[in-house]
């Protein structure tokens, strides 16, 4: 283009004008605001995006917070202990009610008070009405769950009671009305002949039973009680047991509610089992303590026995089948806890937790799963007497010095520790340490079993075995399409793989769990026998190939025979599903899946490993093969050139210089693949069972961390444990994918830089 | 030129050969599963020939009346162990899967039949297929129409007769009106009757909120009453016509004769459609797929989403999508004009890109926890107390719902439209911006008259690709506000018309429901099959129409990239 030579006169143009100098302020405004709006604009995107990773820490953290015991609040101040309303004989049993509103007081003479548990205002009392001359001689605690208690007589008899609470509603206004009920009737029932010294009562459902000792002799009294669905009315079946002498002198006796094992300590540190059904013997004498036994209770659930001493010790027991098959009471863990001895001990009603006071008036919070002591600080200053926890673990009513002080507890999560998550846990029921997932039951005393180990490995076993088949699949492929494939060609496959990555999972998963996995099933053989077929194929055909006469072999221009692959790939996999059926008569009692799990023992699950494996290897083909293709592309060619001169095979070219340069790309291609594996979830979710179990037996299913939280999170309550240990799972999913992907991001730029220089 | 094994193997032919296999088998693969889609989506809308056949088995004979759905070869080891007799030397036999409906009538409305054991198959012409609104596909012989319970016709043979094709005449007759009936209850039920419900729902919320406002405006209570009396008097008009219809639509039955040879009577008010596929000539056939795809385009699904079809999937997924990139577009274009234009590269800038980079990375479920937690529990429940106290307990946004849902997924797919934008911005050449900056435009005149056109095609790009991942994402959407069914779509005729706090169906997540969460798997699969296809479309067209138009701009613009 030629320059026009000619100048123009410079138009008459004046910028100083108030309607252009208006102009140039609104410009100049204007640019001001878009750039602060875009700043603003931009950097919340990226703090949003940010925030996720700090959301996820956020709901994560309470799970690793310590427990918090404070003095409660009474008007906004901190309460003063109040000298303990009722009377003063000593204090048997204390417990406050679900709302921690009212404070329960039983006292040695059988005085019951209730109480404001805050400021120790009374609010009811009642007393234990005995017939002249009788005494009580012995208490025992049902449960702390349960409310029942009972008093033992000097008469022979004992009296249940129960300690209940009502809710009104006048003028909108809650009301509690505490309440006294006899769950066996008011009047007296014998369970032994003279004064009863000590007793242990247990229940489940209609049946109760009764262990008192008195006069030196033990006797079991079983009531069944059947109410006449008619006339409403009950009708007591019982039946009495003489126990044999336990070679102790039983201090505290403790029963389980299946009425089947009865657990008595002595004071010398011994214990002694006895099993009640049939003819009752003793099991077990065991020295479970080298000092005395100063607490001796059940845990949540009545499972497990916790036994605190007065070296400090404090250590949980349960039943264990021994190699024998006998249950047998097994030391099962100590709680980390000071030398001082164990004075006092409560347990929590809704968790499998326990409170400890000792000598010095430390107190602990501990939880029995995770071995996790979530409190320990010393805040009484010497010992206490009878502490009690309310339902809900948040207030704690201790006794001390004939006064009471009520604390508030914050202690969300205690059942969660690292060994909890990462190391093999000994649950009750269990004849050995375990990793188990299993978050919820239908009752309430259940202890929950949070090992994330079974998830983590279903995970990356799900990854491998995608990996396994993607890793091969797509690197040759990539390699073949960069370096060998003719352009044409290699324009229209590229897309068309790369398409693949757009699928949505879902149909994968889909197709994998209702197509691939009956079809795999039916031909398990036949996939076998065509890993080995379609090789041998491929390498065979590209033999007779290479011997073909030229005259056919130029009819195609070198770098399609992929192309030419095609139908002997599809001939190949036809061929081997079709001698499968013969070689499985011939090797495998004729069907090969009948025959791993009849006489290789190996169990199958229709959605298993391979299963998935495939599913998910079909998905991460794509990214491998796009991301490995480029980076193989991007070699420079003069370095080929320059080896192919040097009269090197192609494949030598490949081998030596191509490869070695392209690796860190490869491997970074790999690390993305891996995280795509890792994070899937539709495909894991629809083509294996969801089983959390740890087999690394490719014909089993597993469950992945990705898919539990889709199969968990919205039955999960919010705020509960449950629902943070998601959270958990979520932040690790996030933490594993986002630090690999970077990994092989920074790999990626570095390469770049590299070939830049080239 | 022949060359020897050992020399070919040397010179790592073989491996190459290998390496184009693993591309051969990648694109049979991908081609595989596309034509699996496609053939079983698309077989399913097909009339399929009802066979009636003598089925022998343990000596026991009795007639079946089927489709053929699906045949496979079982090897004789199994079916010996299944206890059926197999002869020596056979390896394998087929085992036929029949679709035999009836369900009310039958136990299973699919059974396996060994091939071998069906004798005698004949396709009556006169044995016709029913699609119903409960118990799945009927098939039998028509023998009877009865008015209000008087007989106006019946026919007692097996062959095709004019008096056979009058009663089938009279019977579609009655189809007809039935259908017609039908559609006019919808009407009153889905939309009159459902329109004063709604409004009386609101009435009653704002009741609720004078009552916590303490409010002694008597005038608005009263207000509220009179409405409510109106609306309850419409709604018993309605009431007295909805029951006039379902007496009209009870009025005609029909009795049939089915494989056993018993004749049942059922209610013509039940049947949805009704055909002779044995007797279809192609042409007809034709008409019958056109049909039933356009039914599963536009219906409602039937029977706990075995049947029908899936249009509220399709809208709920349409609204989701559009919403989310109505939100993601704009953020994450200003997020990348502010990364790329106006922050000051260096070390944080690269530190943030690679985030953003890797965030594209993070397994979608993540964000769906993320979504679940922050946006229902926490913001939902938030805006719950500040504004819709009136709804409590039950929460308005603070459960998952169509907000929730674009929101999460807009997050999810903010780094692919900041990722595409960048590079985009990045392609321009320095010296264009340069030149508009020396003609006096200010950088936000530049930015918007020169360097966002030419970034355009990166732009609709990211977007598009953006919308493709969002519509075939389920994962977190399972957490944030999908359902199996809902009872009303998000865009209706009440007002606000747009319905934010509700939830929603979707594509992928009514393929994962009906394909693992049926009842009915056998009859639900080609549904799922069909469901699977059309997201395939969908979510193709989407990315080759991000290609294209990527294309076409980069043609636009080819003169200003030097």
């Amino acid at each position: 283009m030629s320059i026009d030579q000619t100048t123009a006169a410079p138009p008459d143009l004046d910028f100083t004008t108030p309607a252009s100098r208006r102009l140039r302020q609104r410009r100049m405004l204007q640019d001001k605001l878009a750039a602060g709006g875009i700043a603003v604009g931009g950097v919340s995107v990226i703090i949003a995006v940010v925030m996720i990773f700090f959301y996820l820490l956020y709901e994560v953290a309470p799970l690793f917070e310590s427990a918090k015991v404070e003095p409660w609040n009474v008007q906004g101040k901190p309460m003063v202990p109040y000298t303990q309303p009722g009377s003063s004989a000593d204090t048997l049993y204390l417990a406050v009610e679900e709302q921690a509103e009212i404070g329960f007081r039983v006292s040695g003479d059988g005085q019951m008070t209730f109480f404001r548990a805050a400021t120790g205002e009374l609010v009811d009392q009642a007393q234990l009405s005995l017939p002249e001359g009788v005494e009580i001689t012995s208490f025992a605690l049902l449960s702390e769950a349960s409310r029942i208690f009972a008093f033992g007589l000097s008469n022979g008899e004992i009296r249940v009671l129960k300690h209940s609470y009502t809710a009104t509603y006048p003028n909108g206004v809650r009301v509690l009305t505490p309440v006294i009920e006899y769950p066996l009737g008011e009047a007296g029932i014998p369970v032994a002949d003279g004064p009863i010294e000590k007793f242990t009562i247990t229940n489940d459902g209609d049946r109760w039973g009764v262990v008192a000792a008195s006069g030196g002799k033990l006797g079991f009294t079983r009531l069944a009680m059947t109410e006449n669905l008619f006339t409403g009315e009950t009708t007591v079946e019982r039946s009495e047991k003489d126990l044999p002498p336990l070679g102790i002198n039983p201090r505290k006796l403790l029963m389980t509610p299946d009425l089947a094992w009865l657990m008595a300590s002595a004071a010398d540190g011994k214990i002694a089992v006895v099993n009640l059904r049939g003819t009752p013997e003793i099991t077990q004498l065991l020295d479970a303590s080298e000092g005395q036994i100063t607490t001796f209770r059940l845990l949540l659930g009545a499972n497990s026995l916790l036994i605190g001493d007065d070296k400090g010790k404090l250590s949980q027991w349960f039943f264990v089948r021994s190699d024998a098959g006998a249950p047998e009471l097994t030391h099962i863990r100590d709680f980390d806890h000071a030398g001082n001895a164990v004075v006092s001990l409560t347990t929590e009603q809704r968790r499998k937790g326990l409170v400890s006071v000792d000598q010095s008036g430390e107190l602990s919070l501990y939880n029995s799963t995770a071995r996790r002591t979530a409190f320990n600080e010393s805040i009484f200053g010497g010992p206490v007497g009878q502490i009690a926890l309310a339902p809900r673990s948040d207030a704690l009513l201790v006794e001390q010095d004939g006064k009471l002080s009520f604390w508030h507890v914050e202690n969300e999560h205690p059942e969660i520790s690292w060994s909890v998550l990462w190391e093999k846990v000994w649950y009750e029921g269990y004849s050995e340490p375990a990793f188990i997932w299993q978050s919820s039951a239908s009752n309430n005393d259940f202890e929950p079993k949070y090992s994330l180990m079974p998830l983590a490995f279903g995970t990356l076993k799900a990854a491998f075995y995608a990996m396994l088949l993607a890793t091969p699949l797509a690197i040759c492929g990539a390699i073949y399409t960069a370096y060998f494939m003719v352009p044409a060609m290699r324009r229209k496959v590229k897309p068309f793989i790369e398409l693949m990555e757009a699928l949505p999972t879902v149909i994968l998963g889909f197709l994998a769990g209702l197509w691939l996995a009956p079809f795999m099933e039916a031909n398990l053989a036949g996939i076998f026998t065509s890993l080995l077929v379609i090789p041998v194929a491929v390498v065979g055909f590209g033999f007779l190939w290479q011997n073909m006469p030229e005259r056919i072999r130029f009819l195609l221009p070198e770098g399609w025979d992929a192309a030419l692959l095609i139908p002997v790939v599809i001939l190949a996999t036809w061929f081997a599903l079709g001698i499968a059926h013969p070689i499985e008569n011939l090797l495998f009692a004729g069907d090969l899946r009948t025959w791993l799990t009849n006489e290789a023992g190996i169990p199958y699950d229709q959605r298993n490993a391979l299963v998935v494996g495939i599913a998910m290897g079909f998905a991460v083909i794509p990214t491998i093969f796009s991301i490995t293709e480029d980076a193989i592309f991007a070699v420079p060619k003069h370095l080929s050139y320059g080896s192919l001169a040097l009269g090197a095979t192609q494949w030598q070219t490949l081998i030596r210089v191509v490869l070695p340069t392209a690796s860190p790309g490869i491997f970074s291609a790999l690390m993305i693949g891996m995280g795509r594996a890792v994070g899937e979830t539709m495909i894991v979710l629809m083509a294996t069972g969801n089983t959390p179990i740890m087999d690394v037996n490719i014909f089993e299913g597993m469950r992945t961390l990705a898919a539990n939280i889709a199969v968990e999170m919205p039955e999960s309550e919010v705020g509960s444990t449950h629902f943070r240990i998601l959270f958990l799972a979520a932040f690790v999913l996030f933490l594993f994918t986002f630090v690999v992907n970077t990994l092989a991001e920074s790999i990626r730029q570095h390469l770049r830089k590299k070939y830049g220089s080239l | 030129m022949r060359i020897s094994f050992s020399e070919w193997t040397k010179s790592g032919s073989p491996w190459v050969w290998l390496n184009a296999g693993a591309v051969a088998i990648s694109i049979i693969m991908v081609v595989g599963l596309l034509g699996l889609i496609a053939v079983r989506g698309l077989g399913h809308f097909w009339p399929a020939d009802v066979i009636q056949a003598d089925y022998e088995e343990n000596g026991k004979q009795h007639t079946i009346i089927g489709e053929l759905v699906d045949r496979e070869m079982v090897p004789a080891p199994q079916l010996r162990g299944a206890g059926i007799e197999v002869p020596e030397g056979v390896e394998a036999m087929a085992r036929d899967l029949l679709k035999v409906g009836n369900r009310d009538f039958g136990s299973a409305d699919f059974i396996w039949a060994m091939d071998h054991f069906i004798t005698h198959i004949q396709r009556p012409a006169m044995l016709f297929a029913a699609e119903r609104l409960e118990w799945g596909n009927f098939y039998g012989y028509l023998r009877e129409v009865k008015e209000a319970g008087k007989s106006v016709g019946h026919y007692d043979g097996y062959d095709k007769t004019q008096e056979y094709l009058a009663l089938w005449g009279e019977f579609q007759q009655r189809i007809d009106r039935v259908l017609d009936i039908r559609e006019q209850i919808l009407t009153i039920e889905k939309k009159e009757i459902g329109s004063i419900n709604y409004e009386i729902e609101r009435l009653r919320l704002k009741e609720r909120r004078l009552d916590l406002d303490q409010s002694t405006d008597t005038d608005a209570y009263a207000k509220i009453d009179a409405r409510r009396k109106e609306l309850n008097a419409d709604y018993e008009e309605l009431q007295k016509r909805l029951g006039d219809l379902y007496q009209q639509i009870n009025r005609d039955t029909f009795v049939a004769e089915i494989a056993d040879g018993r004749k049942v009577e059922l209610p013509v008010a039940k049947i949805v459609r009704a055909f002779l596929p044995n007797d279809m000539g192609i042409g007809a056939k034709i008409v019958h797929y056109a049909d039933k795809v356009w039914e599963f385009l536009s219906d409602e699904p039937r029977e706990a989403n075995t049947e029908g079809g899936i249009f509220p999937a399709i809208f709920g997924t349409v609204m989701m999508v559009i919403l989310m990139s109505v939100l993601v577009t704009p953020f994450g274009v200003v997020a990348a004009v502010y990364l790329r234009e106006y922050a000051k590269q260096g070390f944080i800038t690269r530190l943030i890109r690679i985030a953003v980079n890797n965030l594209a990375g993070v397994p979608s479920i993540v964000y769906g926890v993320f979504g679940l937690g922050f946006f229902v529990y926490f913001l939902g429940g938030h805006i719950d107390d500040l504004f819709f106290p009136e709804a409590k307990p039950s929460p308005t946004f603070g459960t998952g719902g169509l907000m929730w849902a674009s929101i999460t997924l807009a997050l999810l797919t903010v780094p692919v439209v900041i990722v595409a934008t960048e590079e985009g911005l990045a392609r321009i050449p320095r010296a264009v911006r340069e030149g508009s900056l020396a003609l006096g435009a200010t950088k936000f005149e530049t930015l918007w008259k020169v360097v966002l056109p030419m970034a355009s095609p990166a732009m609709m790009t990211g977007v598009i690709l953006a919308i493709a991942r969002a519509a075939g994402e389920v994962a977190p959407l399972m957490l944030v506000g999908v359902v199996k069914l809902a009872p009303s779509l998000p865009l209706d005729g009440n007002y606000p018309y747009l319905h934010l706090d509700q939830k929603f169906m979707h594509l992928g997540f009514h393929i994962y429901d009906v394909g693992f969460q049926s009842p009915n798997v056998e009859a639900a699969r080609p549904l799922v099959y069909a469901t699977a296809l059309l997201l395939v479309i969908v979510i193709a067209l989407l990315n080759f129409s991000a290609i294209a138009i990527r294309n076409h701009l980069r043609e636009k613009y080819k003169a200003l990239e030097m």
